[in-house]
């Protein structure tokens, strides 16, 4: 393969991801998910919560545990129902038919448009965070890096595991009606059906604490929130004994690295598979 | 050339193409007609290497469209019945079209002209904006643009005027005597003068291949 053609295949690749990307940006959906993300760093500054102190926490560090703890509910549901139509929602609409008669290899476009969405979804929750940091240093309020830049990756990964979910929910789905149900069922089961369950299979006692606690921390959601949390909370004392058996387990710096470690490559297995439905089935 | 043998595509319980076996040669210009379901589209679609089939292979100028499709969909241009509801501007979708197919932007403003369309005037619209004939006048010039040897038009005039069509007819006769153009359409009547044979389909099957 000369240097050329991998050239072309880049240009190819980033042609998608540009476009897709300058669509988004355009999309209405974009303004409204922009509009919450930043109108909440906005509401927070209005209603006073850098001035308020709860359980120790002040300033920016309070307003970011408060960002983070509505990211973790909100992030996921908008990153599905905007991604899962992708594909999808060109097929149904016949856009991908047409788009795909050019010489676009299935790669370029599949990985194209999530390249392209990625940029998309995690722009404009960092981009409230940045805002939260410059309104504080104007405001005179001490400024914690450390959180901010793993507040950083865990929402990278946060946002890469959702992502790699919507984009293979939208690989093998031929509706886009179906795929928002499924992205609405992959949501609230991962925001509360999989706790609601696990509570109850340890109240009864028919598996160890250790394989729930196991299976609570597959779910990039949980990991997400009890790594935000040990960031404030190193010994995580606010979980109560579950924190012997994670911090345990892996010590809070390790345990905060798998956090972003895996719903990364728990994205990426998503991501691969649902490139390997799209490629293997009918097109249109 | 376009060679298909034995093709069978199946959705589900439903044959769509059963056993289908027809070679298509430079220089052909084929109206493929039929009534709703018949396969036309089904076929098209498995030209363009959409379709996985059942049984049987189709190979483009001796390429397989679904693992080299790259190759192949260099030299084909496709026209689809509807105008797709593209949210690119008109300038993001020719930027598109001139980077993916090394396409010529001049020649597509002059293809887009001949349909008697300034498209320059729409160039920062969303191409879904445009009215139903303006879509198809684009989409005609680019298909024209892009110099192709197998070009393929599914009821290509469906949107168009009178005054249109007979532009379209226009920029079709220039075009090379070599190339292949697959015509599908439920009017022969249209394209008559521009076909050199007729194919018609039922249920599945070629069940007439007539060279004119």
């Amino acid at each position: 393969m000369g240097l050329e053609s991998v050239g072309l295949k880049m240009n190819n690749l980033l042609l998608i991801s540009y476009l897709d990307l300058k669509e988004s940006i355009r999309s209405k959906w974009f303004l409204v998910y922009s509009l919450v993300f930043g109108g909440m760093i906005a509401l927070f500054f209005i209603a006073g919560i850098t001035e308020s102190q709860v359980m120790g926490f002040s300033g920016l560090s309070r307003l970011l545990l408060m960002y983070i703890q509505i990211t973790i509910v909100i992030l996921p549901i908008f990153i599905l129902i905007t991604t899962v139509r992708s594909i999808s929602g060109d097929r149904d609409s016949h856009i991908l038919e047409y788009m795909l008669s050019f010489p676009i290899s299935l790669k370029q476009y599949y990985w194209g448009k999530l390249i392209g969405r990625f940029i998309t979804v995690y722009i404009p929750v960092i981009f409230a965070m940045i805002l939260a940091i410059v309104y504080g240093v104007i405001k005179g309020a001490e400024v914690p890096w450390s959180i901010f830049f793993l507040y950083t990756g865990l929402l990278f990964a946060l946002s890469s595991a959702f992502l790699g979910i919507a984009f293979f929910i939208s690989s093998f789905v031929k509706s886009s009606e179906v795929a928002l149900g499924i992205a609405f069922f992959v949501w609230i089961f991962l925001l509360a059906f999989i706790d609601i369950a696990l509570i109850s299979l340890m109240m009864q006692e028919r598996f160890s604490e250790e394989l729930i606690i196991t299976i609570a921390m597959a779910n990039p959601m949980e990991i997400f929130r009890v790594a935000a949390i040990s960031l404030f909370d190193p010994e995580l004392t606010v979980m109560g004994p579950v924190a012997y058996y994670i911090l345990d387990s892996v010590s809070q710096a390790n345990f905060v690295l798998l956090s972003i470690a895996y719903p990364v490559v728990l994205g990426i297995i998503f991501a691969f598979l649902g490139y390997r439905i799209f490629a293997k089935k009918d097109l249109v | 050339m376009i060679d298909i043998k034995n093709i069978t595509k199946k959705f589900g319980k439903n044959i769509s193409l059963n056993n289908v076996t027809t070679r298509f040669n430079g220089g052909d210009s084929i109206a493929l007609m039929g009534a709703n379901g018949a396969g036309k589209t089904t076929l098209i679609r498995m030209i363009l290497g959409y379709y996985h089939a059942n049984n049987g292979t189709i190979t483009v100028n001796g390429l397989d469209p679904i693992k080299e499709r790259v190759e192949i969909l260099k030299h084909v241009s496709f026209v689809p019945q509807l105008p797709p509801p593209i949210k690119l501007s008109v300038d993001e979708l020719l930027h598109f079209v001139q980077k993916s197919s090394c396409t010529s932007r001049e020649m597509i403003y002059h293809y887009v002209n001949e349909m008697s369309l300034d498209i320059k005037e729409h160039l920062h619209k969303s191409f879904f904006s445009l009215s139903g004939g303006m879509k198809q006048k684009l989409l005609i010039g680019i298909s024209a643009a892009k110099e192709s040897s197998i070009y393929i038009y599914d009821e290509p005039t469906a949107n168009l005027d009178p005054r249109a069509r007979e532009n379209f007819y226009k920029i079709l006769k220039e075009q090379s005597n070599s190339s292949i153009s697959l015509f599908v359409t439920h009017r022969i009547e249209e394209v008559k003068d521009l076909v050199n044979r007729e194919i018609y389909m039922d249920l599945g099957e070629i069940i007439s291949d007539v060279k004119l």
